[in-house]
């Protein structure tokens, strides 16, 4: 069979030295740091006050209008500040710090469901809305809205992202491996919510025993598919992945409904059955630590809020001299200037990239070799978007398609000239929108 | 724990292994077994044609560097490679001053005038050799046999035939046993250094493959038509510069489209016009103008193969 994939991409070492690791329990972190905003859209409204005492699970922010999450909190305990907190994703803002009881004692809104299979598609939403679900495969963009297509759009196929592209992460890997039952639970709840019929799993061919394990799990169901897709990256990019199992390709501008699809990641399906059968809104998420620059890597189950100092002192501390410390993948995650940032609900892992892997190359000049252009999955000349940006020439930039980058880095990653392509795009990205906002 | 200090930038964060330098080496690399055969068949005159050009190139690519006061790239490999290209392409026979002007010229005028590496417009070699063809036409004409050390005036496979009417066998041709320029007359040895830069994809195939294969198509319908008046097409494709230009200039990354339309574009009308030189004008071979003439369209090509982006409407 020849295997489905996408055009473009780029293949960077896989890096994969997690892999093979189970998911360990990170012990109940003494304090947590919840930001309000972990989610696209606007932050939540924190509902507690400083001195409040809160049990796990409990809502201590709520969602402000339809694209917002609620916010809970991971451990139970006593509000001892709620004020601008370091954040992972951009600057400082305003994070509820919870000091640990150690007792963990849940809320009594965290029961479980016996009769979770007979619930209408509504309650379902409204289960998952206040479960403060996001995706979990990074983007974070609130669930209750993708299980709500606009009544005039015909959804007609699931996919569940289980392709975990970028090098190093391996959380969902182990997911499915180890929580392959609950996935696909997750998964039969989405279906049914959304009423379709036809439902499929990407994952990548350099997870083998994750395709068996997935494989086994759904024998015998007609309308369920493994699909093993090319080890290539961005595979797991929602637009990729689309065109890869269904060769449907998602209008420019437009999201995956315009095509009949809604895509989410597994993690985000075990996290849906978590709620729905358990009544566990997401309080915790597993996440990879890993790099060179970390003495033991791991897979580590997490409270939201636990800072980012607490995991890598778990995982042995530093090895080597440390150079860089990124919050999510190698090709699109975020830089931290501080170990005092919180795991969010973004968080896919923490990667500690050493001093001497850190090298910063001088960039040259471009010399035309279109490495850049046969790797950008969405076809755009990466080239010209950089030497117009250089340039300022910001409308140039608009006319070849700048705002349709999704900013996946595989242009920026095979540039032999090291141009830094990525950071060009997205400026010209924020100049379009700041003249367009003006008109 | 103590703060360390930690790098702070845009993704992603992780290069690919492959930068200029690297490509350029590749490149090198895939051109040692032509460098070897041509001193095989040229002896010293090889190897101090060699050596000229690619000493000028690198002082050349220095001085400019230095009076533009910019960073010096002497050891990237790209001068290197200009001059063994040109000495490729030069009578085995020309003296030495000759090339040394003609490799100057390339630097200064085909690539530091634009700007250096990745700026140029056109094949650097390339200009370099047609340079010489418009200033010493007589030396730039005089060929050698190979395995004779001495200059005896004989004309290539392809003026014979233009002229003559006579064709030298393939054989002779692919083994490289014929007059002609340095590294052009054999053409196992290209081909097993182009095999070296397609699998480590440094070029992209669809400049050979639309170059030779319009060649290729157009010839054999002439021959077809005509079997005396023409040569038939495996004679086209080994004699001449034809493979080197294919393989080693056509592809050249800088001066060629990025888009893979324009890539074909390029291919194909390189073809086209080598067919018509080499049939109806009064030069006797046609790979330099063919190329020079597609890179000089080359940003017109790229302006109209803009790829249609990921989902838009037509
Ligand atoms: S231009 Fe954008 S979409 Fe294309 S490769 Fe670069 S980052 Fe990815
Ligand atoms: S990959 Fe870099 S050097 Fe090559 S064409 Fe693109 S921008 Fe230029």
């Amino acid at each position: 069979m020849r295997i489905r994939s996408f055009r473009g991409g780029v293949h960077p070492p896989e890096e994969k030295i997690t892999s093979q690791k189970p998911i360990q329990e990170l012990p109940l972190p003494k304090k947590v740091v919840i930001p309000l905003s972990q989610h696209t859209g606007v932050p939540a409204r924190p509902t507690v006050k400083v001195g409040d005492r809160v049990k796990t699970g409990q809502r201590i922010g709520e969602a402000q209008g339809p694209i917002s999450s609620n916010i809970h909190t991971s451990i139970s305990g006593k509000i001892t500040s709620i004020e601008n907190h370091p954040h992972p994703l951009g600057p400082p803002s305003l994070a509820i710090t919870i000091e640990s009881d150690g007792r963990d004692e849940h809320h009594p809104s965290v029961k479980h469901n016996n009769d979770y299979f007979k619930l209408h598609p509504n309650e379902i939403r409204e289960i998952v809305r206040g479960a403060g679900i996001v995706g979990l495969g990074g983007a974070a963009f609130p669930t209750h809205v993708k299980l709500s297509p606009p009544e005039d759009r015909w959804i007609d196929t699931v996919i569940l992202n289980g392709c975990e592209c970028e090098p190093y992460l391996t959380c969902d890997h182990r997911l499915m491996i180890e929580k392959t039952y609950e996935i696909i639970e997750g998964l039969k709840i989405i279906a049914k919510t959304l009423e379709v019929t036809s439902c499929y799993v990407g994952i990548e061919k350099n997870k083998e025993d994750a395709i068996k394990a997935m494989r086994e799990e759904i024998r015998n169901k007609a309308n369920m598919e493994i699909v093993s897709l090319k080890t290539k990256y961005p595979q797991g990019s929602e637009k990729q992945l689309i065109e890869a199992i269904l060769n449907r390709k998602v209008p420019s501008g437009g999201l995956p409904l315009d095509v009949g699809v809604v895509v989410q990641n597994v993690g985000t399906a075990l996290a849906i059955s978590e709620a729905v059968k358990k009544g566990r809104p997401l309080i915790e998420r597993v996440i990879t630590v890993t790099g060179r620059g970390i003495k033991n890597p791991a897979n580590l189950r997490v409270r939201m809020g636990t800072l980012f100092k607490d995991m890598i002192d778990y995982c042995g501390g530093f090895a080597g001299k440390p150079g860089k410390i990124i919050m999510g993948g190698a090709l699109m995650g975020f830089a931290q200037h501080t170990l005092d940032v919180p795991v969010i609900k973004g968080t896919t892992g923490i990667l500690l990239l050493t001093e001497d892997e850190v090298n910063i190359e001088e960039p040259q000049p471009c010399i035309k070799c279109a490495r850049c252009v046969d790797s950008c999955p969405i076809y755009l000349l990466p080239l010209y978007l950089g030497i117009y940006g250089e340039k300022e020439l910001w409308r140039k930039c608009e006319e070849l398609g700048a705002l349709d980058c999704t900013e996946c880095g595989c242009c920026a990653y095979i540039c032999p000239a090291r141009i830094p392509l990525v950071q060009l795009i997205k400026l010209a990205k924020q100049e379009i929108a700041a003249y367009r906002k003006k008109k | 724990m103590k703060e360390e200090h930690f790098l702070v930038s845009t993704s992603p964060h992780i290069r690919s292994a492959e930068d200029i330098p690297k490509i350029m080496y590749a490149v090198i690399i895939a051109l040692i077994p032509v460098a070897i055969a041509s001193i095989y068949f040229f002896r010293l005159w090889a190897i101090k044609l060699m050596a000229v050009c690619i000493i000028t190139a690198m002082g050349t690519e220095d001085i400019f560097q230095r009076l533009r006061k910019k960073d010096i790239t002497v050891f990237d490999g790209s001068a290197i490679i200009t001059g063994l290209l040109l000495a490729f392409i030069l009578p085995p026979s020309l003296p030495l001053w000759a090339a040394s002007l003609g490799t100057f010229f390339a630097i200064a005028l085909g690539k530091q005038i634009f700007g250096g590496l990745g700026y140029n417009i056109f094949n650097p070699a390339l200009l370099g050799r047609a340079f010489l063809m418009a200033t010493f036409p007589v030396l730039m004409t005089t060929w050698t046999k190979p395995f004779s050390l001495d200059v005896v005036t004989s004309a290539t496979p392809l003026a014979q035939m233009k002229f003559a009417q006579s064709f030298v066998s393939h054989q002779s041709l692919f083994l490289g046993n014929v007059s002609g320029s340095l590294g052009e007359t054999s053409a196992l040895a290209i081909l097993i250094g182009a095999s070296f830069l397609l699998i480590r994809k440094i070029i992209d195939w669809r400049i050979p493959a639309g170059y030779l294969g319009t060649v290729v198509l157009l010839s054999s319908i002439f021959w077809f038509i005509d079997p005396k008046g023409f040569a038939d097409p495996l004679w086209h494709l080994l004699a001449g510069g034809l493979i080197l230009g294919a393989f080693f200039m056509a592809p050249d990354m800088v001066t060629t489209p990025v888009t893979k339309r324009g890539r074909w574009v390029f291919g194909i009308g390189c073809g086209l016009i080598l067919i018509v030189i080499r049939s109806w004008s009064g030069l006797p071979e046609g790979v330099m103008y063919s190329i020079l003439l597609m890179n000089a369209i080359t940003p017109l090509i790229n302006r109209f193969t803009h790829p249609r982006i990921f989902g838009e409407q037509k």
